[in-house]
C-alpha cells in the first residue's frame, strides 16, 4: 500500500530528494563555487521532472485521498515545473555578476516547488495547507535573499507578514470547515456540500478559505503585499514570484473550489465575481502612474489574476479549461518579459525605470519588436496570444450567463492597455537618452524570443497554441469527475 | 485558385515579413529597395483582386469564393466575399498602391513604415472578407497595431495623444462587442456570420430593473456592435478621436483612415447590425437618426470654423458619414445602396483630399488656411485637381459624391422625412465650408511672401491623383458601375430585414413600421435579380 502511495508520489519524492541532496552538496562542497553549477543543475532537474510529470497518465489517489494525481494537477505541475526552470535559468547570470548568487537559492527555490506540486494536487485541507506552508516558507525567505539590502529585507518581512495573516484565515476557515463537515478530505466534504443545505458556518469557513487563497494569488482586495515585495526583491526573485507561484495558487484555488464545493457554485460564484472585478478594475487603474517596471508589472499580474477569476468563476468545464490557458499564456508572457528585465543595464548597473526603455526600438529594432509583442499581448490585442487567453475566459464566463462579468473584464482590460501602450510608447515614440547595455547572455535571449514568437504566432493553425487547449480540456475535464 | 482570397488577404503580410527579414541596412538604397518591394506587393495584390471582381457573379446570392479550414481552439477560418463586402475590398487594394506611392518621399525608418502599411492593408481585407465573427474581431482589432505606430512614430507634434486616443477609443468599443459575439456565439451554438445571417436572435422585450428593452436580447448585442462600429464611423458624440488622429497622422496614415478604415463601421453595420439584428435596428433606427442629423450639422459648423485644412476634411468626414449611417437604418433600396455608394465614394474622394494637403504640405509645412492664399497662380494643375475633389466633397452632380448623398437622403426621406430635411441642410452647409476653403486656400491674390517659389505638383503626384479623379468622375457620371455589384446584395437585405421586422411586428415586440411614404417601394427581389436598371441611379441621371 505505502509502494503504491509513494508510487504516486513519485515526482514530489523525487523533487524533495534533490532539494535535499542538493542541501547537503551546498553545506558540505565549496559553497560559493558551487552555487552557479547547481543552479544549473537544479534548473534541468526540473524540466526533467516537468517532462516526466507531462508523459505520466491516468488518475490515481494515495494516502486515503490527501493526494491526487489527476490531469488537472499533471497541467499545473508541468506549468509551474517549466515556468521555474525557466527563471532558474535567467537568474544564474544575473545572480552571480550582483554577487548575490547562493547556493541556498536554488534548494529553496526546489522546495518552493515542491510545496506547489504538492498543494495542487492536494485532496484533504491538510495537505493543501502543508504544500501550501512549504511554498510559503521558501518564498519569504528567498524575497528576503539580498539580505544586505534594506529593500529586499522589507519585501521578506512584509511578505511574511501578511502570508502568515493569510496562512491564518485559511486555517481558520478550514477549521470551520471541518466544523461543519466533520471531514478535511475534500471527497467527503463535498458529500456533505452536495448532500444539504449549506449551513452558514460552512459558507464561513468557505469565505475565510477564499480570502487566504485570495492573498496568495494577489487578488485585489488582499493584494497590498504584491508591489512591494515584486519592487523590493531582487529582479531574478520577483520573475520567479510572477510564474510559478501565480499559476499554483491559482490551479489550487480551482482544486479546492471544483473538489470540495463543487456542488456550492452559486455560493462562492459570488465571492469569485468581485474578487476579479475588483482585482481587474484596481490591478489596471493603479499600474497607470507607475514608474517602477517591476512595481508595474506587479499590478499587471494583479489584474491578470482578476482576469484568470474570471474564468474559475464560471465555475463550469470550460471555466476551468480556460483558467488553465490562460495561466499557460499568463507564465509565457512573464517569463519573456523578465527575461528581458533581467538584461536591463546601464553601465552594468541594473535599471528598472520605465522610461529606460526610450528609444529602444532606434536602438535594437528586432529586441524591442519583440518586447513590443509580449506587452500588446499583455494588453490582449489580437493576433497576439495573449488576446486568446482573454477570449476564453470571457466566454466562460458568458456561457455560464455572468455576461456582466465579461463587460467589466472587456472594460478593464481597456483600462489596462493604456499602461501596455505607454511602454510601447517609450520604446516606439520617445527619444532615446542613453542606450541600454547591449549584453544579452544567450539564455535570456532565447526566451525572450521563444516566447515573444509564441505570442505572436501561436495562433497560427499549425501551432495550435502549442496543444495547449487540448490538454487543459483534458485537465478541466479530469478535476470535475 | 481556390485560395484566391487568402492570397488576396495575405500577401501584403509577405510582403511585410519580405521587408523586415530579407532587407538589411538603412542607407537610401534599401530605403528604395522598401518602396519598392511595397508597391510591388500592394500592385500584385490589387490584380489578385481583380481576378476576384471579374469572377464574381452579382446576382448570386450568398457568398462566393468561400474557403474553410479549420482555425484552433475550436474556431474555423472562413473568408469569402458578396456584393456588400466586395466593392470594399476593390477600394482597399486599389487605395494602397496610391498610398505606398504617396508616401515616396518618407525618409525616417522607411522599413518599419512600409511594413506597417502592409500589415495594416492584410488587416483591412480581413476585416471585409472574413466569414466568422471570432476572425473578423481579430482582424477588426489587429489592425489597431500598425495604425498606432503609424501615428505615433511618424505623425505630428501631438502624435502621441492622438495615437493614443485612437487607440483606446477603438479598443472600448470593440472590446464590448467582443462580448456582444460571445452572446451571439453561444445563443447560435456557431461563429459562422453565413450560419447567424440565417439565426433568428430573440426579440422578445423584457426589462432589466425597470427599463422596458424593446427588442430584447437583440437590442443588447444590437448595442455591443454599435457601441464599436459607432466610434469606427465614427459618429457623434463618440467621434473627437477622428480629428486629432487625421491631424497627426501622416498624409498615407489620414488617407488609409479617412479612406478605408472609417468603413469598416458602416461595413460592420451592413454585416451585423442590420441583418442579423433586424428589429433593434428598425427600434432604433430614430435614435441612430437623431445622432446622424446631430452629426450632419454639427460637424459641418465645426468644419466651417477650423483653421487647419486637416482638421476641416476630418470633420467633413464626421459629417460624409452620417449620411452614411442615416441611409444604413433607414434600411430600404435607396438608402442602402446610398450608404455603400457614400462611403465608396468618400473613400477615394477624401483619400485625395488628404492627399492634396499633403502635396502643399510637402512644400509647406504647414497646414494653416491662413499660410495659403492664391495658389491657383503658381500650381495650376493642382488647383484644378482641388476644385474637382472639393466639388466631389459638396457632393455637385457628375461627381460620385452626389450619387451616395441622393440616394442616402432619398432612403432616409422614406423611412423619416424629418431626418432627411436635418441632414439635407448638412449638403449646403458642407458647400460652405468646402468652397470657403477652396476659396482661402486657391483663389485670390498670392500675397504670401513664403509662397512664391511653390512649385506645382510633380509627375509622381499627377499620376497618383490621375486614377482618383478618374474614379470620382466616371462613378458620378455612370454610377451603375457600382451599383450593379452591390445592388442585387442590397436588395435582398432590404428584404430579409423588411421580412422579419414585418414578423416581429406581427408578434407584437414592436410597433408596426410605417408605410413608406412617398418614392417605390421595394420590389420582391425575386424579380429584380438582373436588368432592370438602378431605381437610384436613374433618379440620379434624371436630376
Amino acid at each position: 500500500m505505502l509502494a503504491h502511495d509513494l508510487g504516486v508520489l513519485l515526482p514530489e519524492v523525487l523533487l524533495a530528494l534533490y532539494a535535499m541532496g542538493a542541501l547537503l552538496v551546498g553545506v558540505y562542497g565549496r559553497q560559493q563555487e558551487i552555487a552557479g553549477p547547481l543552479c544549473w543543475v537544479t534548473a534541468a532537474v526540473l524540466v526533467l521532472l516537468g517532462l516526466f510529470v507531462g508523459f505520466s497518465s491516468g488518475t490515481d489517489t494515495a494516502f486515503d485521498g490527501a493526494f491526487t494525481a489527476d490531469g488537472f494537477g499533471r497541467f499545473a505541475k508541468v506549468l509551474i515545473l517549466f515556468g521555474a526552470g525557466v527563471t532558474l535559468m535567467l537568474s544564474e547570470a544575473y545572480m552571480t555578476r550582483r554577487g548575490i548568487m547562493r547556493f541556498e537559492f536554488p534548494v529553496l527555490i526546489s522546495l518552493a516547488v515542491l510545496g506547489m506540486m504538492v498543494m495542487v494536487s492536494a485532496g484533504d485541507l491538510m495537505t493543501l495547507y502543508m504544500g501550501l506552508e512549504l511554498q510559503s516558507l521558501a518564498l519569504y525567505v528567498i524575497a528576503a535573499f539580498r539580505r544586505d539590502s534594506a529593500r529586499s529585507t522589507e519585501a521578506g518581512l512584509k511578505y511574511f507578514m501578511l502570508g502568515a495573516l493569510s496562512s491564518g484565515l485559511l486555517l481558520y476557515g478550514a477549521s470551520l470547515i471541518y466544523g461543519y463537515t466533520g471531514a478535511t478530505g475534500f471527497a467527503a466534504i463535498s458529500e456533505v456540500v452536495a448532500g444539504e443545505q449549506v449551513s452558514l458556518g460552512l459558507l464561513f469557513g468557505l469565505a475565510f478559505l477564499c480570502a487566504g487563497m485570495g492573498f496568495k494569488i494577489s487578488a485585489a482586495p488582499f493584494h497590498m503585499w504584491t508591489p512591494d515585495v515584486y519592487e523590493g526583491a531582487p529582479t531574478p526573485v520577483t520573475a520567479f514570484f510572477a510564474t510559478a507561484p501565480k499559476a499554483a495558487a491559482a490551479a489550487l484555488f480551482a482544486r479546492v473550489l471544483y473538489d470540495a464545493f463543487g456542488a456550492a457554485v452559486a455560493d462562492w460564484q459570488q465571492i469569485l465575481a468581485f474578487l476579479a472585478v475588483a482585482s481587474m478594475f484596481l490591478g489596471s487603474v493603479a499600474a497607470i502612474g507607475q514608474k517602477n517596471l517591476k512595481r508595474l508589472m506587479a499590478y499587471s499580474s494583479i489584474a491578470h489574476m482578476g482576469f484568470a477569476l474570471v474564468g474559475l468563476a464560471a465555475g463550469t468545464v470550460e471555466g476551468a479549461q480556460a483558467l488553465l490557458i490562460y495561466l499557460a499564456i499568463y507564465v509565457t508572457m512573464n517569463v519573456g518579459v523578465f527575461a528581458f528585465m533581467l538584461t536591463m543595464a546601464r553601465d552594468g548597473q541594473p535599471v528598472v525605470e520605465i522610461r529606460d526603455l526610450a528609444g529602444l526600438s532606434k536602438d535594437r529594432p528586432a529586441l524591442a519588436l519583440g518586447v513590443g509583442a509580449l506587452f500588446f499581448s499583455l494588453a490582449g490585442v489580437p493576433p497576439l496570444v495573449g488576446f486568446f487567453g482573454k477570449w476564453q475566459v470571457f466566454a466562460a464566463a458568458v456561457e455560464a450567463d455572468l455576461a456582466a462579468l465579461a463587460v467589466a473584464g472587456a472594460v478593464a482590460s481597456v483600462i489596462g492597455a493604456y499602461y501596455y501602450l505607454r511602454i510601447v510608447k517609450i520604446m516606439y515614440f520617445d527619444a532615446a537618452e542613453a542606450p541600454l547595455d547591449r549584453r544579452m547572455p544567450l539564455v535570456h535571449g532565447v526566451a525572450i524570443s521563444v516566447s515573444a514568437l509564441a505570442m505572436g504566432l501561436g495562433w497560427l493553425p499549425m501551432v495550435n497554441l502549442f496543444g495547449v487547449p487540448e490538454a487543459a480540456a483534458v485537465a478541466a475535464a479530469s478535476l470535475l469527475q | 485558385m481556390d485560395n484566391i482570397l487568402t492570397l488576396v488577404a495575405f500577401l501584403p503580410l509577405i510582403g511585410a515579413l519580405v521587408l523586415m527579414l530579407v532587407l538589411r541596412g538603412d542607407d537610401p538604397a534599401a530605403d528604395l529597395n522598401a518602396k519598392i518591394v511595397s508597391l510591388l506587393t500592394t500592385t500584385a495584390t490589387f490584380l489578385l483582386s481583380l481576378v476576384v471582381l471579374t469572377g464574381f457573379e452579382p446576382s448570386v446570392g450568398g457568398f462566393q469564393f468561400v474557403e474553410e479550414g479549420k482555425w484552433m481552439m475550436g474556431l474555423s477560418y472562413k473568408l469569402g466575399v458578396d456584393g456588400i463586402s466586395l466593392p470594399f475590398v476593390m477600394l482597399t487594394t486599389a487605395l494602397m498602391p496610391l498610398v505606398i506611392l504617396a508616401s515616396w518621399d518618407v525618409n525616417v525608418r522607411v522599413k518599419e513604415y512600409m511594413a506597417a502599411f502592409l500589415i495594416l492593408e492584410t488587416m483591412m481585407i480581413g476585416v471585409f472578407v472574413s466569414l466568422d465573427l471570432i476572425l473578423f474581431y481579430v482582424f477588426f482589432e489587429a489592425g489597431l497595431i500598425p495604425m498606432f505606430l503609424i501615428i505615433g512614430i511618424w505623425g505630428g507634434k501631438d502624435r502621441i495623444y492622438a495615437a493614443f486616443k485612437f487607440f483606446l477609443y477603438t479598443f472600448l468599443g470593440s472590446v464590448l462587442m467582443l462580448v456582444a459575439m460571445l452572446a451571439m456565439y453561444f445563443d447560435a451554438g456557431t461563429s459562422d456570420i453565413e450560419a447567424l445571417l440565417a439565426h433568428e436572435f430573440a426579440a422578445e422585450p423584457f426589462s432589466i430593473m425597470g427599463w422596458q428593452i424593446i427588442g430584447g436580447f437583440q437590442t443588447m448585442l444590437w448595442l455591443g456592435f454599435f457601441a464599436s462600429f459607432a466610434v469606427k464611423m465614427p459618429m457623434w458624440p463618440v467621434h473627437t478621436w477622428l480629428p486629432d488622429a487625421h491631424v497627426q497622422a501622416p498624409t498615407a496614415g489620414s488617407v488609409v483612415l479617412a479612406a478605408i478604415l472609417l468603413k469598416m463601421g458602416g461595413y460592420g453595420f451592413l454585416r451585423f447590425s442590420l441583418p442579423m439584428f433586424p428589429v433593434a435596428s428598425a427600434a432604433m433606427a430614430d435614435f441612430v437618426f437623431v445622432l446622424s442629423v446631430i452629426a450632419i450639422i454639427y460637424t459641418s459648423l465645426v468644419a466651417l470654423m477650423q483653421e487647419d485644412m486637416k482638421k476641416l476634411i476630418a470633420y467633413s468626414s464626421v459629417a460624409h458619414m452620417g449620411f452614411v449611417t442615416l441611409g444604413i437604418f433607414a434600411a430600404n433600396r435607396q438608402g442602402i445602396d446610398g450608404a455603400i455608394f457614400q462611403m465608396i465614394s468618400h473613400g477615394f474622394i477624401s483619400g485625395a483630399l488628404f492627399l492634396v494637403v499633403g502635396v502643399i504640405y510637402d512644400r509647406m509645412h504647414t497646414r494653416e488656411i491662413a499660410a495659403y492664399g492664391g495658389l491657383a497662380v503658381r500650381m495650376p494643375a493642382f488647383a484644378l485637381v482641388f476644385m474637382l475633389f472639393t466639388m466631389g466633397n459638396v457632393g455637385l452632380p457628375g461627381t460620385s459624391g452626389f450619387v451616395g448623398e441622393f440616394l442616402s437622403l432619398a432612403g432616409a426621406f422614406q423611412a423619416n422625412p424629418w431626418a432627411a430635411f436635418g441632414a439635407a441642410t448638412g449638403v449646403i452647409l458642407s458647400a460652405g465650408y468646402a468652397l470657403w476653403l477652396y476659396r482661402r486656400v486657391v483663389f485670390g491674390d498670392m500675397i504670401k511672401q513664403s509662397l512664391q517659389g511653390i512649385q506645382d505638383m510633380t509627375l509622381r503626384e499627377r499620376g497618383i491623383f490621375a486614377p482618383l479623379v478618374a474614379a470620382t468622375l466616371v462613378f458620378g457620371i455612370y454610377p451603375s458601375l457600382a451599383t450593379d455589384l452591390f445592388g442585387p446584395a442590397s436588395l435582398r437585405l432590404v428584404h430579409t430585414v423588411e421580412t422579419r421586422v414585418a414578423a416581429a411586428a406581427e408578434a407584437g415586440h414592436i410597433a408596426a413600421p410605417p408605410a413608406p411614404p412617398v418614392l417605390a417601394q421595394v420590389e420582391a427581389p425575386a424579380d429584380d435579380e438582373h436588368g432592370e436598371g438602378e431605381p437610384g441611379a436613374e433618379q440620379t441621371e434624371s436630376h
